[in-house]
């Protein structure tokens, strides 16, 4: 009996792992394949080839979408970090009126579906000259990281002890000096979560990029993944697709792995929290 | 004041878009030309045009698209509910390897949706798709089926593909509300012989409902506004069109800012209905909780 729930129990474990990790793998394997091979249901590579990788790069532009992509990523990221460490500390540690009225108001922009703003975006980031232009897609992207940002540092602000602000004060630092000597350097962990998140979601955002791009130089990863064709339109060039699917896929799975500890932390603390 | 380049960032962003959307919505606007522009009344939601009715809400296509949305969103988050409690009661359990399995849970969470899409896209394949070669061998199915194209099972393909991707989300937040449970319950129940299943459902559920329902509603307001996974996955096609891919339809591919933006005021209001009915609940029973 004890033994049978053991085998029960490790053949769950498989089975998630399984579920989790088999799909991933098999885009790898397709990755591998080319020509005629691709079509034909294989399990493995007979001939592993890199050729996909190598036509990924050489016959579309898709070294000009990753830089596209870490451009916009990282400026989403620096933007959402310096605006909202600033909200999150008013929030977190000064009492004003219309505080929580605020913080609600700001909770309600990250309900939003993004389908809802994008007339009004678009006709925005056509004023300012912005169209097919990699800052338009960084400014449409701070809809989508900046209100959880807020949420999530006000959360890790709070739980900060008061004894260290009163103390700085007695000393006679300023608003600014205490943010910036004393609680942004307590925030490293936080922020550091914070930042992939945002990171990871400015890095995924599809629907700005599709809608506000024109041209393949232009493309962020996503949408240059989603919109890849071939050389005839009547055949997908999977091994490509999985090839591109693998490059970018990787370094997000790298990052999760090597921060997975706080990216809990700060997934729940965004959202049980909140 | 600190909150203030925040705020004007979000006003710029969110609220005046949002404004205009609205406002839009009231207008006949073409993409070409936001200059030229008439009002219209409610003539975008519905009207009536020689002699029919006319606007979104007289537009079959919108119907079919709220409840492909809705079927979506029920199938999809029941399922990642149950599944992710299942991950998750797995991942609290002490066993070697368990940092590994909640290493490697996280992975399809962090694959890009437009690449997950891409993937199952792939696997589906009618033709030199592994799933059907797997569900052929196993002999239950006995011909290829064209899962993303076949009416039948576009919106299921979809909802397979959402459940793999966000169970690993579930399952943590889930985990996260069962480390908080203090173990001296457990303790006490296992002394006294109290039976597992009868243990979780009177105890371990109860206690962590409150994070279930946080995480439910959470995944609920994700799944109603989901577009990018179906739009590569299926196409765009009407069998699996939700109510943002129907919006940006109308407003990019057609043209038409006065009717898109109508069909997005409505996504808008549905998704404020849903947030305010959740907050609403809470607060009842947490109130409710408070006096007992």
């Amino acid at each position: 009996m004890r033994l049978a729930k053991r085998i029960g129990f490790w053949l769950l474990v498989a089975a998630i792992a399984a579920f989790s990790l088999l799909p991933f793998l098999y885009a790898v394997v397709t990755s591998l394949r080319a020509g005629s091979e691709l079509f034909t249901v294989a399990y493995w590579p007979s001939r592993p080839t890199l050729s996909n990788y190598a036509a990924v790069f050489t016959q579309q532009p898709f070294g000009r979408n990753i830089l596209n992509s870490v451009i916009v990523a990282a400026a989403v990221v620096a933007l959402s970090l310096a605006l909202g460490t600033m909200a999150a500390f008013a929030f977190g540690r000064i009492a004003f009126r219309g505080r929580s009225a605020l913080l609600a108001a700001i909770l309600a922009a990250s309900m939003f579906p993004q389908v809802a703003v994008l007339s009004g975006l678009f006709e925005l980031i056509r004023a300012l000259g912005l169209y097919n232009r990699l800052p338009g897609l960084i400014l449409a992207d701070l809809l989508l990281t900046l209100p959880f940002t807020v949420w999530m540092l006000t959360a890790f602000m709070r739980d900060l002890p008061k004894e260290i602000e009163e103390a700085a004060m007695v000393d006679g630092a300023g608003t600014l000096t205490i943010l910036w000597r004393i609680f942004l350097p307590m925030m490293g962990p936080a922020t550091v979560s914070t930042g992939l998140l945002a990171f990871m979601v400015a890095w995924n955002e599809f629907l700005f990029a599709l809608t506000f791009t024109l041209t393949d130089a232009q493309r962020t990863v996503p949408v240059a993944i989603a919109l890849m064709t071939g050389s005839s339109a009547f055949e997908l060039p999977w091994g490509m697709i999985m090839a591109a699917s693998v490059v970018v896929t990787l370094p997000i799975i790298a990052l999760v792995l090597a921060f997975q500890h706080r990216i809990v932390a700060g997934l729940t603390a965004g959202a049980i929290k909140g | 004041m600190l909150v203030a380049p925040a705020l004007i960032v979000l006003a710029a962003i969110a609220g005046w878009p949002l404004a205009r959307t609205i406002w839009f919505s009231f207008t006949d606007a073409e993409l070409s030309d936001f200059s030229h522009y008439a009002f219209v009344g409610f003539a975008n939601y519905l009207g009536r045009f020689e002699g029919d009715w006319d606007g979104v809400l007289a537009d079959p296509v919108w119907w079919g698209a709220l409840w492909n949305t809705l079927w979506f969103a029920l199938i999809s988050v029941s399922l990642e509910t149950l599944l992710g409690l299942v991950f998750a009661l797995v991942l609290a359990v002490r066993f070697p390897g368990r940092g590994m399995l909640r290493a490697i849970v996280l992975i399809p969470w962090a694959i890009p949706t437009v690449v997950s899409a891409r993937m199952w896209g792939w696997m589906l394949n009618d033709q030199f798709g592994i799933v059907n070669d797997l569900l052929m061998r196993l002999g239950v199915i006995a011909e290829p089926v064209a899962w993303t194209a076949d009416a039948g099972t576009a919106l299921w393909a979809v909802i397979i593909v959402d459940v793999w991707k966000t169970t690993p989300f579930m399952a943590l937040l889930i985990l996260a509300a069962l480390e908080m449970l203090p173990s001296d319950i457990y303790e006490a129940a296992r002394l006294d012989g109290v039976r597992p299943l009868e243990l979780f459902m009177r105890v371990t559920l109860p206690l962590i409902r409150p994070a279930l329902l946080v995480a439910v509603a959470f995944r609920s307001l994700d799944a109603l506004r989901m577009f990018d996974l179906i739009y590569v996955l299926t196409a765009g096609g009407s069998d699996t069109m939700t109510i943002s891919s129907y919006a940006r339809q109308q407003l990019v591919d057609f043209q038409e800012v006065g009717l898109g933006s109508a069909a997005a005021t409505l996504v808008f209001l549905a998704i404020a209905l849903v947030t305010v009915a959740c907050l609403t609940a809470n607060r009842v029973r947490t109130a409710a909780e408070e006096t007992r």
